[in-house]
């Protein structure tokens, strides 16, 4: 086996300074405070992403993309996580993406891939991994699915049921949104009651599999972003923050903690960079895709709740962002399978049966 | 490239492995500037970017050569030769590099003392200045391999009235030279895998001395930023470490299983994989040229899962997790934490996160130099060494 690219090459550099750049200006942290209190996706920064062509980096020129390929994705995700911003990423140009990739032999599915827009989303509740939804095909689709990612801003629904994807205009659906834990990445029910849809040819499950690979791997960027900028704000405020005389960050009870996170941060982001190569070389890719996501969930939610213990009583409030990175952080461990399932999913794979 | 495949054949051709004798072979190929491409031309290099190292290794593996024994001989190749290299005099590289490579002339580091570990800049031996002498007296701990060493790196001090960095001054150390003493020292392994080594009025030539006088620290510092690289440092496949084991054990004894054990494998097994990736990551970029800070991170992470995994090795085992294999004060070769029984890993495990710099201090410097934290108040950087409370 030839070892993965595990570089940020100098266009993704650029890249991550685009999108970074963007974000600065449209996903301050006090708008995105207010869109969580909304619990609505920000479609206006949706649109400035589409433009700049990071929504569809991973796909062929002739399927409407850029032709990258999923290691540029992975740093558009890594700093959608550093700002934990409310746009559908992760149920739209991720999941449904790929699950539409799977099967673009389809015209229909195609069509709906390149066009840049609509807005299509993938029918699985969020914490899926290795199971989904049993959905009904009785004259439409039938069935309810809850917690759908990004399901609110959606166009089109890809939504599999009875072993194929029905692609469903999401106004014949009852989409009702709920109270997420992290309401930067809104969730909604979805309910149809015979809904007609479009059946896609070829294998639903399939291409369920490889949407979740791809979104678990890609999230696993998601997570080390959003780790890496709880490092630095609470570096940062430690470093100004003074207490018995001396800034806090000098105590080094503290400074262990965040070398011992900033290690755990190191082999994250190397595994994250794995399964974005994996993906996009096709080597490997459950193994990768597996090891990223049980370590960067975990890495993510360490950080995050480091962040709001060493902010001290501000990093309780509401006020500061602290909380919109911890709740990220735990609804995306509980995305696309925990840590303890990735886990269990490697066990056959790497010969450590239990 | 293909320049350095060629290099390879003439150097093959010239010296057959079948029928050349071990150290003719490797002197040979150190002569041909393939011990170490990136060390210069005339000391065993081609001044050749470090990554093509490996092509030159394969090469000749698969020709059958014999190589050095690189884990013998860690502690030169991975210490005392970068050291040499960026501080020696023309003089000292030519006469050391040749039989450090070969493993003839094998070294050990008598930096750590009682007093000084973590500490180092505060140790206590003492060189005075006699003619075109050094004449060296003091006690060094925990010395690996000394017993086996011809040479060592040493650091001692030369002027007690400078603040304690200042007054320390670098030299190599003739392991046989009168005076030098070293006693084995038990490990909580059985083994005597370490020494104390006293020096009582050992005379090092001036020559003999790396750097200038009081330069001591900053010569030092090199050897300390390549020994963290050492550790941890090299490409490895997976599965390649303590987890290999364990996983081996996992798999040969089905009747061990445990659902909680079970978890804990994968999750160990996990972090593994990615310190195998981080390492990997890291000589990515070194071969690119902008290394970043990731290495603090290998040895930290290093230390950690091999106990951990050392540790889940024996549990598993039950009865035989109760065993030990040998307790007798062997004098080992070279160290391999990876060789014996389980009970000898675990234990010998215990040493990652102190040798080389304790997993403790490591944090700290991670914390300094690449989190910027502030540093800690430091009450004994500006006063006179000799004045310091002991
Ligand atoms: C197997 C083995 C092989 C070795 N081989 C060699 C060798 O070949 N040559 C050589 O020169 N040395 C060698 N060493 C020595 C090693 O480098 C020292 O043991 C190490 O640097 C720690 O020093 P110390 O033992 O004096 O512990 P101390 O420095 O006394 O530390 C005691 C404890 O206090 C902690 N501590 C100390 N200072 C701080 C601080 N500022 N903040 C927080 N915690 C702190 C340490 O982490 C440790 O837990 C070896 C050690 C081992 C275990």
């Amino acid at each position: 086996m030839t070892d993965p690219n595990l570089r940020y090459t100098d266009i993704e550099d650029d890249l991550r300074a685009s999108v970074r750049d963007l974000l600065a200006d449209r996903a301050a942290p006090e708008s995105t405070l207010a869109r969580f209190e909304a619990g609505e996706h920000d479609l206006d920064l949706w649109r400035a992403l589409a433009e700049l062509g990071a929504t569809t980096l991973h796909l062929p020129e002739e399927l409407g993309g850029q032709g990258a390929s999923y290691r540029e994705t992975a740093v558009v995700a890594e700093e959608l996580g550093a700002a934990v911003a409310p746009v559908p990423f992760l149920g739209s140009a991720v999941l449904a993406s790929a699950a539409l990739w799977h099967l673009a032999d389809d015209d229909d599915a195609r069509a709906l891939l390149s066009d840049g827009g609509a807005v299509a989303v993938l029918a699985v509740p969020l914490s899926t991994w290795d199971s989904t939804a049993e959905l009904r095909v009785d004259g439409g689709v039938v069935g309810t699915v809850r917690s759908v990612a990004d399901a609110a801003a959606a166009d089109v629904l890809v939504v599999p049921a009875d072993g194929a994807l029905h692609l469903v205009d999401a106004r014949a659906a009852r989409i009702t949104p709920v109270l997420a834990l992290d309401q930067t990445r809104p969730l909604a029910d979805v309910e149809f009651t015979g809904a007609p849809g479009t059946q896609v040819a070829g294998s639903g499950p399939d291409a369920v599999r490889a949407a979740l690979l791809a979104g678990a791997g890609i999230l696993a960027a998601e997570q080390v972003g959003l780790a890496q900028r709880c490092l630095d704000i609470t570096v940062d405020y430690l470093r100004q923050r003074h207490q018995f005389g001396r800034p806090v960050g000098s105590f080094q009870a503290l400074k262990h903690r965040l070398a011992d996170l900033w290690q755990r941060i190191v082999l994250a982001r190397a595994a994250a960079r794995a399964a974005a190569d994996a993906l996009t070389t096709g080597v490997d890719v459950p193994v990768s895709v597996s090891v990223a996501q049980s370590l960067c969930a975990a890495v993510a939610v360490q950080a995050a709740e480091e962040c709001v213990q060493l902010h001290g009583g501000i990093g309780m409030t509401w006020e500061h962002p602290a909380h919109l990175y911890l709740k990220r952080a735990k609804a995306s461990e509980i995305a696309l399978g925990t840590p303890g399932r990735h886990r269990a999913a490697l066990a056959p794979l790497v010969d450590l049966p239990g | 490239m293909s320049e350095l495949r060629e290099r390879v054949a003439a150097l093959l051709a010239e010296h057959d492995p079948a029928t050349t004798e071990r150290p003719d072979f490797l002197r040979a190929r150190f002569d041909a500037g393939l011990a170490w491409v990136h060390f210069p031309v005339g000391l065993g290099g081609l001044g050749l970017p470090r990554a093509e190292q490996s092509l030159v290794d394969e090469l000749l593996a698969a020709a059958g050569a014999p190589d050095n024994n690189p884990r013998r001989i860690g502690i030169g190749l991975g210490m005392a030769a970068p050291t040499i290299l960026a501080h020696g005099t023309d003089a000292q590289r030519a006469r050391f590099l040749r039989p450090l490579w070969t493993g003839e002339e094998p070294w050990c580091q008598l930096f750590s003392e009682p007093g000084a570990g973590s500490d180092l800049a505060a140790l206590a031996t003492r060189a005075r200045r006699d003619g075109d002498d050094w004449v060296v007296t003091g006690q060094k701990v925990w010395t690996s391999s000394a017993h086996n060493a011809r040479w060592a790196i040493l650091i001692a001090r030369t002027d007690p009235d400078l603040p304690k960095h200042a007054g320390l001054t670098y030299f190599v150390c003739d392991m046989t030279a009168p005076g030098v003493d070293v006693r084995p020292l038990r490990q909580l392994t059985g083994e005597a895998e370490f020494n104390e080594v006293f020096l009582t009025d050992v005379r090092i030539p001036d020559t003999d001395r790396l750097g200038d006088i009081g330069d001591g620290w900053r010569v030092a510092r090199t050897t300390l930023m390549n020994e963290r690289v050492a550790i941890g440092g090299r490409p490895i496949p997976r599965e390649g470490g303590m987890i290999g084991l364990v996983a081996r054990t996992w798999r040969e004894r089905p009747e061990l299983r445990t659902a909680e054990a079970h978890d804990r494998l994968l999750a160990l097994w996990v972090e593994s994989e990615a310190l195998r990736l981080a390492g990997l990551r890291l000589r990515q970029e070194l071969a690119a040229g902008s290394p970043g800070p990731e290495g603090s991170a290998m040895k930290l992470a290093f230390a950690r899962l091999a106990q951990q995994a050392s540790a889940l090795e024996v549990e598993l085992l039950a009865e035989d997790g109760l065993r030990y294999d040998d307790w007798t004060a062997r004098r080992p070769e070279m160290v391999d934490y990876l060789g014996r029984e389980p009970g000898y890993r675990y234990l010998r495990a215990k040493g990652n996160s102190i040798e080389g710099g304790t997993s403790e201090i490591l944090r700290t410097i991670i914390a300094e130099r690449i989190l910027g934290l502030p540093v800690e108040p430091r009450v004994d950087k500006d006063v006179p060494w000799k004045d310091l409370p002991r």
